[in-house]
């Protein structure tokens, strides 16, 4: 259309629109819109019409009622006089600190597996590959059974607990142990270690600016490390050094004071780890096995240290292969985590269970289970494609 | 364009009221299947289970098999299915079953919002703790900071959280979402309690590695009147389900029993006339065949030959009728006058 006048003898005139195919698809696409947003409201209108014809509770005025159940472990303060939303709350806690540890244990339980499976050790390569061959084809429910069942079966009750240290107790109801009494020093000492690390991070972008400027290197790393170590202890001496300590003792039924990692948490996050970590190391080793060997060759005949091989020309390169599946991976631990109901970890769809169970408010409460799966997954996905993104080959 | 926009909301319309007009009748319905679906617990000895040759047993089950031989005349007309505590209302109010005789409590919440109605009280039943008994617990209100089994998806939780805090008694509640599973956690020591209702108590005793380690204690926490129920909307079958629970028990009322019942025909006694369909009028007014009742005591039995089949002290339940005893010996089964 914007050629000049001269070389179109034909007066020119936008052909109809459903000969141009640029906007015969924005109508089909927006036709298909009005379509599945159609569906959509009739399947909501049938719905609500359906369930008020039935005289069935609708909204979700019942968050703001009493929720009145109790539930076993949670990261902030609830009791059975809490509301429905903040017992949903303590829900989504629970399931966000299995998969945050989840995925943290995992993505370094895979790591190690993965290079062990490459290792040029026969014994060392041959475990990694039947720990994956075992964990991979064995399905995830029955592990976190089989891992529940070792733990309130092979413990003893509490009375007879095993006590292998001081303050650490092992029973079928968890694993308790002493920990530190409550002290203005700790809160402190985080801080401290918080401050470390920021400001390793600031030195790390620095000596890397430095050395790609004028080549010389700067250990960043292991001064952050001696500073996240040394400025805590300091700090915890400034304080007077409080070691009391607030010891878990046999009263009654269970234990009291100390803290208690309970079985059904330790048993969902044993078995997710593990499952999980067996795809985790053959995404690594794949990862690793993509590079040639002919570059590991080169950056040795260049002088570099091992270590420098790896974190120069093996990782960056592997990296780009490895997390695209990693973060499918990482999906995966998340929604698994949904089998807590079947090992009694209160997680955020236990909760929710037993809040249509009360309420009977069915498609409200599988409506906010899907809210937060979604949430949850595509956060992970945010965050990893972000990561992607900045890991992936810059071309100079 | 105006008679456009008409013909298009006449169609809304209709989208909508397509889908209310077709319910219908529920007892229409039934009839014209030929069979009752039943939504049933399924794995609850003594109330609703399929024996080793698949056939259902239990007392939830003869419920449903007296309403079918209410309706049909004869009791095999029922198909069962298991249900979840989760599933059951939606399985209800969606159609995909009549009526639902699953253990389940009747409570104003319930009944008012999901759209159900409940009929009379086939079993009477109790929240009730079982510990084991070397732990030397007496009673109840010793079990501060016990850690304790429950079974979700009921009114479980709830009572025992109310029960804890009432008493200001710490605890630590361990909820598994099958039976089998909180069972066997149990059995191993991961809970020093198991509560729910006494009667399932009883039956998960029966089936643990040794029951006599085991015992109940005497606290009843709750009450739970456990009902049959059916959807909101056809009173005539809301009706028949309804006099089906309470045709057994007047039927235990009036010394009828699946053995006797033909002999009961030519009983002399206007009650059992009237009951038996021998005079007419109640099969009538129900929307039913005169002889419901007969085939109900025939087929199926009265509510005490039920009760001693399925829960009874010869059976590995070993119940005791209790409340749930004929108002005359002193529980609160009673029946209104069939006339």
């Amino acid at each position: 259309m914007n050629q000049p006048a001269a070389s179109s003898p034909l007066p020119s005139s936008a052909p109809p629109f459903w000969r141009d195919a640029g906007k015969r698809a924005l109508v089909f696409q927006a036709l298909a819109l009005v379509i599945v947003g159609g569906l959509g409201y009739y399947l909501f209108a049938n719905t609500q019409a359906n369930l008020e014809r039935q005289s069935i509770a609708t909204g979700f005025g019942f968050l703001k009622k009493e929720a009145s159940f109790e539930i076993s472990e949670s990261l902030i303060s609830y009791s059975a006089a809490d509301t429905y939303a903040r017992a949903l709350l303590v829900g989504v806690l629970n399931t966000l600190k299995v998969s945050f540890i989840g995925i943290i244990l995992t993505t370094i339980l895979g790591t190690i597996i993965g290079i062990a499976r490459l290792s040029s050790n026969w014994l060392v390569s041959r475990l990694a590959a039947s720990f994956i061959e075992l964990m991979q084809n064995i399905p995830v429910l029955l592990q976190l059974f089989f891992w529940y069942a070792i733990f309130y079966e092979a413990f003893p009750a509490p009375r007879q607990a095993l006590n292998p240290v001081k303050g650490l107790f092992l029973c079928n109801r968890g694993i308790i142990f002493a920990i530190p009494a409550a002290h203005p020093a700790y809160p402190a000492m985080g801080w401290v270690l918080l401050a470390v690390l920021v400001g390793g991070w600031l030195i790390n972008r620095w000596g890397r600016r430095r050395q790609e400027l004028t080549g010389k290197s700067f250990p960043a790393f292991r001064i952050t490390l001696l500073a996240a170590i040394l400025l805590p202890f300091l700090t915890w001496l400034f304080y007077g050094a409080p070691a009391a300590m607030n010891m878990p003792e046999m009263r009654g039924f269970n234990f009291r004071g100390g803290m208690t990692i309970s079985p059904e948490f330790s048993a969902l996050l044993l078995g997710l780890v593990l499952y999980t970590s067996a795809f985790v190391a053959e995404i690594v080793r794949a990862g690793i096995q993509s590079i040639s060997r002919g570059q590991i060759e080169a950056a040795m005949a260049l002088g570099l240290r091992p270590g420098q091989v790896l974190q120069l020309v093996i990782l960056p390169q592997a990296l780009r292969v490895i997390i695209p599946p990693l973060t499918s991976q990482m999906l995966n631990l998340t929604k698994n985590s949904s089998l807590a109901v079947a090992i009694g970890y209160t997680d955020f769809v236990a909760v929710a269970n037993t809040t249509i169970n009360q309420t009977g408010q069915a498609i409200e409460g599988v409506a906010m289970i899907m809210v937060v799966y979604l949430v949850f997954s595509l956060s992970t996905s945010l965050f990893m494609n972000w990561y992607n993104k900045r890991m992936a080959l810059v071309e100079r | 364009m105006k008679f456009t926009k008409t013909l298009w909301l006449v169609i809304a319309l209709c989208l909508l009221m397509c889908t209310v007009a077709e319910a219908g009748k529920d007892l229409d319905a039934v009839r014209k299947k030929g069979f009752i679906q039943a939504g049933v617990n399924g794995g609850v000895f003594g109330f609703s289970m399929p024996d080793a040759k698949g056939v259902w047993r239990g007392l939830d089950v003869d419920t449903a098999r007296a309403v079918a031989a209410a309706i049909f005349g004869d009791a095999s007309k029922v198909k069962f299915t298991p249900l979840t505590a989760q599933q059951r209302f939606t399985a209800l109010q969606s159609g995909e079953i009549d009526i639902l005789t699953r253990n389940t409590t009747r409570t104003l919440t319930r009944e008012t919002q999901l759209g159900l109605n409940f009929v009379s009280v086939n079993y009477y039943d109790g929240q009730g703790f079982m510990v084991l008994k070397k732990l030397g617990v007496k009673s109840a209100k010793d079990l501060d900071g016990a850690t304790v089994c429950v079974l979700p998806g009921t009114t479980t939780e709830q009572n025992a959280a109310d029960f804890f805090r009432n008493h200001k008694m710490k605890w630590n509640p361990v909820v598994i979402e099958s039976t089998t599973e909180l069972s066997k956690a149990f059995f191993a020591g991961r809970c020093d309690v198991l509560t729910s209702d006494s009667s399932q108590l009883a039956g998960i005793r029966a089936v643990a590695p040794n029951p006599d380690d085991y015992t109940i204690l005497p606290e009843i926490i709750s009450k739970e009147p456990l009902a049959p129920a059916v959807r909101h909307g056809d009173d005539q079958f809301r009706d028949i389900v309804d006099f089906s629970v309470l045709a057994m028990i007047n039927a235990e009322e009036l010394g009828i029993t699946s053995k006797n019942v033909d002999e009961m025909l030519k009983s002399k006694n206007p009650k059992i006339q009237r009951f038996l369909g021998v005079l007419p009028g109640n099969g009538k007014a129900l929307g039913l065949d005169e002889k419901w009742a007969y085939n109900i005591v025939k087929q199926v039995g009265n509510y005490g030959e039920v009760f001693e089949r399925n829960v009874g002290e010869h059976t590995s339940l070993g119940l005791k009728r209790g409340l749930n005893a004929l108002w005359t010996n002193g529980g609160l089964m009673y029946s209104p006058p069939f006339k």
